[in-house]
């Protein structure tokens, strides 16, 4: 039998309502109130501790409280971790999401949980976690706890895995490969969408594009020759040693690289991993995709006040939407740390 | 990534060679570059052709930083 911990909130961990809301975090032997469900629920595994932590201690002290309770689950073995149902309860959901994160970061187990779709926990966590769709309120708590159990059950067993809506959790945006049990191939799947979209039919797209989100414009920059200029690129431009393992496509993570002193970008010292394109002439002269050289013409002209000392790069190609948002958010606390007026970047 | 630079209000042009990729994911400030594998210096044409290049396009980026737009714009080059 594995083993499994659940996190619930004062009211469910059946501490009290609003006025124990600041209860600190505590671990629990085996199940509390829902948890007692979830474990009947349970083919493949027991619930072994509950996690009970106040809404408003969470919410107003996350990072103190997330530490204590990864303080209080060190000690522990357990095989998966799940949290709630939180319904359309806005703290509860967002400490789920805190929680199920942290668990699943430093233990790296699987973790679960529910909300409702408004929950703002959903759009918060959704691109990390696995949220199942939730109800509204704790009528749904029976029918919430069964998706939890099925799906909590077959990650145990090693069952094969559906899609967010087969499984019915939130899509996460994330792209899997898939054997297709009709076996039909892509090329007649495309050309079909094609026909259809020609005679103006419905046809569903394998490749949904999610929604438009579009920034303001930012103010432009009032005096160049006092600005501090940054240049990023998604052309996966990095020292030739590649230092921090950028991959080559569906790239997670992003570099920062010193330029300082530097007149140009040298071949030989600089190079391309992108996978997406023939590397050849960026790798000859790299200031090619990241113009580095035409940039200290404008410093040293007065054109610009300066360029700063980094550089930051990444591969674009088959970078998810979320991941690519997450490294820009990276990104941006960097630059604006480092008081950065104004960017250019270069795109391959 | 742009758009999470935009978000944080610093202004950023994109270089680009996808234009219509960088209109619709939303970069507000594009400037358009020559092609995906050398975008900014065709390995081709002497060298000295590729600074003339470079600088120019880099040049209308920063001028690019300094316009007040309204709408997402492509400056041309």
């Amino acid at each position: 039998m594995k083993k499994a911990i659940v996190y619930l909130n004062q009211f469910f961990g059946q501490i009290g309502g609003e006025s124990s809301a600041d209860h600190l975090p505590e671990i629990k032997e085996g199940g509390v109130g829902p948890a007692l469900e979830l474990d009947r629920q349970l083919q493949h595994a027991q619930i072994t501790h509950t996690v009970v932590c106040g809404d408003n201690y969470i919410s107003e002290n996350k990072e103190d409280a997330v530490t204590q309770i990864l303080k209080l689950l060190s000690d522990k073995e357990f095989d998966i971790f799940i949290s709630g149902p939180a319904f359309k309860a806005g703290r509860y959901g967002l400490a789920c999401g805190a929680v199920n994160k942290a668990v699943h970061d430093t233990f790296s187990v699987p973790v679960l949980t529910s909300m409702h779709t408004e929950n703002p926990g959903v759009d918060m966590y959704k691109q990390d976690l696995i949220i199942f769709s939730g109800g509204e309120s704790v009528m749904s708590m029976v029918e919430d706890l069964r998706k939890l159990a099925a799906y909590a059950d077959k990650i145990l067993t090693d069952q094969p895995l559906g899609t967010a809506e087969e499984e019915g959790y939130h899509v996460r945006g994330n792209r899997h490969q898939i054997w297709r049990e009709d076996k039909v191939c892509a090329a007649d799947r495309v050309v079909d969408m094609l026909l259809k979209k020609i005679h103006d039919q419905p046809f569903e797209s394998e490749l949904p594009i999610p929604e438009m989100d579009r920034v303001p414009i930012a103010p432009p920059v009032s005096d160049l020759t006092t600005a501090r200029i940054a240049v990023l690129t998604s052309g996966g431009v990095v020292p030739v040693n590649n230092p921090d393992h950028i991959q080559s496509a569906s790239a997670t993570r992003w570099g920062k690289y010193s330029i300082e002193g530097m007149q140009r970008l040298e071949a030989g010292v600089f190079k391309t991993i992108h996978g997406g394109y023939d590397p050849t002439a960026i790798n000859a002269d790299p200031n090619r995709c990241l113009p580095i050289d035409a940039l200290r013409a404008y410093e040293t002209e007065g054109k610009i006040g300066h360029l700063y000392d980094f550089f930051y790069s990444t591969v674009g190609t088959g970078v998810t939407q979320s991941d690519a948002g997450r490294m820009g958010r990276e990104i941006v606390a960097d630059l604006l740390s480092a008081g950065i007026d104004a960017v250019i970047m270069t795109s391959t | 990534m742009v758009k999470e630079v935009e978000r944080a209000g610093i202004p950023i042009v994109q270089m680009a060679n996808l234009v219509l990729v960088a209109k619709n994911i939303g970069a507000n400030r594009i400037v358009p570059t020559i092609s995906i594998p050398h975008p900014l210096g065709d390995p081709n044409t002497p060298k000295e052709e590729q600074w003339k290049l470079r600088y120019h396009r880099v040049g209308i980026a920063l001028q690019g930083l300094m316009t007040d737009i309204e709408q997402q714009t492509v400056f041309d080059v």
